[in-house]
């Protein structure tokens, strides 16, 4: 499996975007997603979901909304390969997004949101 | 008066049925007004069956037309009436309770009646014949105060009389005028084995009798008195010496008829009356009178087809056969007593296995023209398509009947060779060429060929055949029948589920390792979770095993399609204390959830967002309720009606029964889910007809039927075993959904997994019942492990605090999710739709 450059993707991290930390990387269970919420109660609330890979031992954050069951549910799906890249499966209906670039592999019109992440200190940090 | 065309039928027999099922399904069925007598108080039922009513199929089991069917087509029966008369000239039937029906096409398909020969005493009590399910009731009732029965006719019909009497305990005695049984089908050396065979299981066989006379007995109620001076006594008589065709009405009307009866049909099966037609066994074509069902079902569509005005015609039937009669394989084909002239033989005896094959060939030694198989007729299929086809022999023809025990499989001819036209399956008519389109059409599995074609749907007599030809036309067109469950394993679920039995595999990450590659996905994942489970039963929360769970799995409910769970406790069997109904009560009413009775006998409660589950289920286990596994592909319920407790039909316990295997069985994943329900009694009202285990109580213990399901194709039970006491009953069931869970594919639901699986129910009895495999004490071994590592997952996970904090709503916030909004509906919530939940924000 090629390493996706570890995704720590700095340099992608527009000027209203901040690095806001999460959680400690040993919270995050392995291979498997969870939710966390950013700028909450805020105009800017987002929910994410989080995944810890042992794939390539990296961290992707990407929206936890599923366009199409329109449910904030993709942090509960199951983490998959498809060839070379990694994806998460919906839960509900099965759709597949790639974790690097949010797009759907079942329909090329839709993608979802994904934001960059760094471990700094043992700490899983977000921008957003 | 309407001006449709009216076409009366005469005859609710299996051709009759066929009849009127093709006529329902010809384009122009809404210019026809169609009318049918049935003689007998029941509609069209499966008479080749009829001996399995004696082992536990009801009448209804035997029924070949679906509920309502007629009335749906609009087709008017007149049950209980007889036609009596039949004026031609004015175009009209008179029927026995007076009604004259008018006609401009009449169909006769009255069929025939068994031949009593004139005995004296022929007309005793206690003497029966074997042709309705009245006459089998009748024979039910006497069986009781009988202990010794007996045929007179060893011929096909008589055998399974034979069958039926042995089947009501009796001691029977088959009694036959020709010098061997099966006179017309086999030859003296298929004969003798037959006897032989049928002797082993008890029947006492007695060739060349002429039976005299049939008077009172001295220990038994009849004394047969026989030519050659000897006697026997039994108590009941059946006979089974032949059929005669129904041909009174065509008689009385003045149709022609043939010498020895029969009414005369041409092509078209047109009587002599063009405006008349006669199908199935009251019919005769070109001399002769066909006694099999298959030229019956073709004549029906013949007539059918020239009503209509379409192009069709009768133009004889292969008489070969095969059948199993009492447990043993016999079949004929073609000449089977090689009377072509110059015809050569070829004979294959196996005393100690009890087989016997012969072919016949023509006098060049290079064409198939008959064959008799005894004990062993597997090669049925391939044999009578060479015969059928003119396929030319192999250099060696014996090579055809000879065992193959050097492991080079059979020398027989490749599927390949047979012609599009080359019929696979005689009682559906359908051609090799038929299965070929289907399979290029989609149909690449075997349980979907048969059910886009209806080939081996009937006697299954063609169902190896079928396989060969979808297993040829896949390969032909360069589709490798690919069985990878994914892209990560190059196996399926069966090679997986024993690599991790033989290898000990215990995590998917040791399993990926060692047979498979990349990372993994959501369909290898669940499928390891579950295997994992099926073998090991860990908890399915454990950190190894937490990202392989769908998500039902991994928060123990069953998700909605907003995000939100349903809640499902266990309520085993259906019976619930009114303490516990009200906890639920309580509980939904606290946590404002939606609630609905389940088709499976629970409560759901719905609505339940992921931070509240481990709350609710606290106060469901402290109330003494555990996990229902809603969520998993596990079982799920076993339904059950209250049974003998208070019942006035129930002849045993069926609650009692269905606490014990829920309980058993609980917690078991599986590659599907697992139904199963107890019914009381014969009147079935927990439905396990419709359930992979379904467990009927009978008066002398429980019939166990299995692979049926409900959903989206509904699927009967088949009957699999009868009259078990609770232990064989649990043993069969623990061996039976074991094999299952080792051998199904992912997501296979038991029906179509035996279905797929060559010999059907037959070979899953074999393996369960007999233990063919010699597996059956590993198999139940294994699944009383599963049944010692039982614990609910619920209380599990609710006494340790880690595991409560995976179902925080978000690893940095506790803020519930603000897209789930409910809205009411009836008194209850339900998920608000896009436009409500913009109002509510709004």
């Amino acid at each position: 499996m090629k390493d996706p450059t570890k995704n720590v993707q700095e340099d992608n991290v527009t000027t209203d975007q901040n690095w806001i930390s999460i959680c400690a990387l040993e919270d995050l269970p392995c291979n498997a997603g969870v939710a966390a919420l950013l700028h909450a109660d805020t105009p800017r609330e987002t929910q994410i979901a989080l995944f810890r890979t042992s794939a390539n031992d990296a961290v992707y954050a990407i929206s936890n909304f599923d366009p199409f069951s329109e449910a904030n549910v993709l942090s509960r799906g199951i983490l998959c390969s498809i060839g070379e890249q990694l994806a998460v499966a919906s839960p509900v209906l099965k759709e597949h997004f790639n974790l690097a670039t949010g797009q759907c592999f079942e329909d090329e019109s839709v993608s979802i949101a994904t934001f960059p992440v760094k471990i700094a200190d043992g700490n899983v940090l977000v921008a957003g | 008066m309407s001006n449709k065309q009216r076409v009366l039928v005469i005859g609710n027999g299996m051709v009759g049925h066929k009849f009127l099922e093709a006529m329902v399904n010809s384009p122009q069925y809404s210019a026809f007004e169609v009318t049918t007598f049935c003689e007998e108080s029941r509609i069209a039922y499966d008479r080749v069956h009829l001996s399995e009513f004696f082992c536990g199929r009801s009448a209804d089991d035997l029924s070949l037309v679906e509920p309502g069917y007629y009335e749906q087509h609009g087709i008017r029966v007149l049950l209980g009436d007889k036609a009596v008369s039949i004026d031609r000239s004015a175009k009209t039937v008179t029927s026995e309770k007076g009604e004259v029906l008018s006609y401009d096409k009449l169909v006769l398909a009255t069929g025939s009646f068994p031949f009593v020969p004139p005995i004296p005493g022929h007309d005793r009590d206690n003497c029966f014949v074997y042709r309705t399910i009245d006459d089998l009731e009748d024979m039910q009732a006497a069986a009781k105060n009988s202990k010794v029965g007996a045929v007179i006719g060893g011929g096909l019909l008589g055998l399974e009389a034979a069958k039926a009497l042995v089947d009501l305990g009796l001691e029977t005695h088959v009694i036959e005028f020709a010098p061997r049984l099966m006179a017309v089908q086999i030859d003296d050396g298929g004969g003798a084995m037959l006897r032989q065979k049928i002797e082993d299981l008890g029947v006492k066989v007695h060739l060349g009798m002429n039976t005299q006379n049939i008077g009172d007995g001295d220990e038994r109620f009849h004394k047969m008195s026989f030519a050659d001076g000897s006697e026997i006594e039994t108590d009941m008589l059946l006979f089974s010496a032949g059929i005669r065709p129904q041909d009174a009405l065509a008689r009385d009307c003045k149709l022609e008829l043939g010498e020895r009866g029969g009414i005369v049909v041409n092509d078209h099966c047109q009587t002599s009356d063009p405006d008349v037609y006669a199908i199935g066994e009251c019919a005769m074509w070109s001399g002769r009178i066909y006694g099999l069902v298959a030229p019956g079902y073709k004549m029906a569509q013949v007539a059918c087809d020239h009503i209509n005005a379409e192009d069709n015609a009768f133009s004889g039937a292969d008489m070969s056969t095969k059948l199993k009669l009492m447990g043993i394989d016999v079949a004929s084909i073609g000449d089977a007593h090689a009377n072509t002239p110059n015809a050569k033989e070829y004979t294959y005896v196996n005393g100690t296995e009890e087989i016997y094959k012969k072919i016949v060939v023509s006098a060049d030694n290079t064409r198939l023209l008959g064959a008799v198989l005894v004990g062993d007729a597997a090669d049925y299929g391939t044999l009578l398509q060479m015969a059928l086809n003119d396929i030319p022999l192999p250099e060696f023809p014996d090579a055809l009947i000879l065992p193959q025990r050097d492991g080079n499989g059979a020398t027989g001819m490749g599927v390949d060779m047979l012609p599009d036209g080359a019929q696979i399956c005689s009682c559906n008519d359908v051609t090799k060429g038929q299965l070929c389109q289907a399979v290029s059409d989609g149909a690449t599995v075997l349980g979907d060929l048969t059910l886009a074609t209806n080939a081996g749907t009937s006697c299954g007599g063609c169902k190896t055949l079928v396989g060969q030809v979808l297993n040829n036309e896949l390969e032909k067109m360069g589709l490798e029948v690919n069985t990878d469950i994914c892209e990560h394993f190059p196996h399926t679920r069966q090679e997986l589920y024993h690599l991790v039995r033989v290898g000990e595999i215990k995590t998917f990450s040791d399993l990926l390792a060692q047979h498979g590659s990349g990372y993994g996905c959501d369909i290898c994942k669940p499928t390891a979770a579950s295997i994992l489970a099926s073998c090991w039963n860990d908890y399915v929360l454990e950190p190894e095993h937490l990202g392989l769970q769908d998500t039902n799995d991994r928060y123990l409910g069953n998700m909605q399609k907003d995000g939100t769970y349903s809640i499902v406790p266990r309520i085993a069997g259906g019976e619930i204390t009114p303490e516990k109904l009200i906890v639920l009560g309580e509980v939904g009413k606290k946590y404002n959830l939606y609630t609905k009775v389940t088709g499976g006998q629970r409560i759901d409660l719905f609505g339940a967002r992921l931070e509240q589950l481990p709350q609710i289920w606290k106060e469901l286990v402290d109330a003494g309720f555990e996990t229902g596994h809603a969520y998993g592909k596990s079982l799920r319920t076993v339904k059950s009606c209250v049974g003998s407790t208070w019942c006035r039909y129930g002849q045993n316990d069926s609650v009692a029964l269905a606490l014990q295997i829920e309980h058993r069985y609980k917690g078991l994943r599986s590659p599907h889910k697992i139904k199963s329900a107890v019914s009381g009694c014969t009147r079935e009202c927990a439905e396990a007809q419709s359930k992979d285990v379904g467990i009927i109580a009978t008066e002398s213990g429980w019939n166990m039927y299995v692979c049926g399901n409900g959903g989206m194709r509904p699927r009967h039970a088949d009957l699999f075993a009868t009259d078990l006491d609770t232990e064989t009953l649990i043993k069969y069931t623990d061996r039976f959904l074991m094999f299952y869970v080792q051998t199904a594919d992912r997501l296979q639901r038991t029906s179509t997994w035996m279905d797929n699986m060559d010999g059907g129910v037959d070979y899953l009895r074999e393996v369960i019942i007999s233990d063919s495999l010699g597996i059956g004490e590993k198999l139940e071994a294994e699944m009383a492990k599963v049944i010692d590592t039982y614990q609910c997952e619920w209380k599990t996970t609710i006494d340790d605090e880690e595991k409560v904090l995976m179902f925080r709503p978000f690893i940095n916030s506790n803020k519930a999710d603000s897209n789930v909004v409910f809205v009411e509906e009836r008194g209850q919530i339900r998920p608000a739709r896009k436009d409500e939940k913009e109002l509510v924000s709004a």
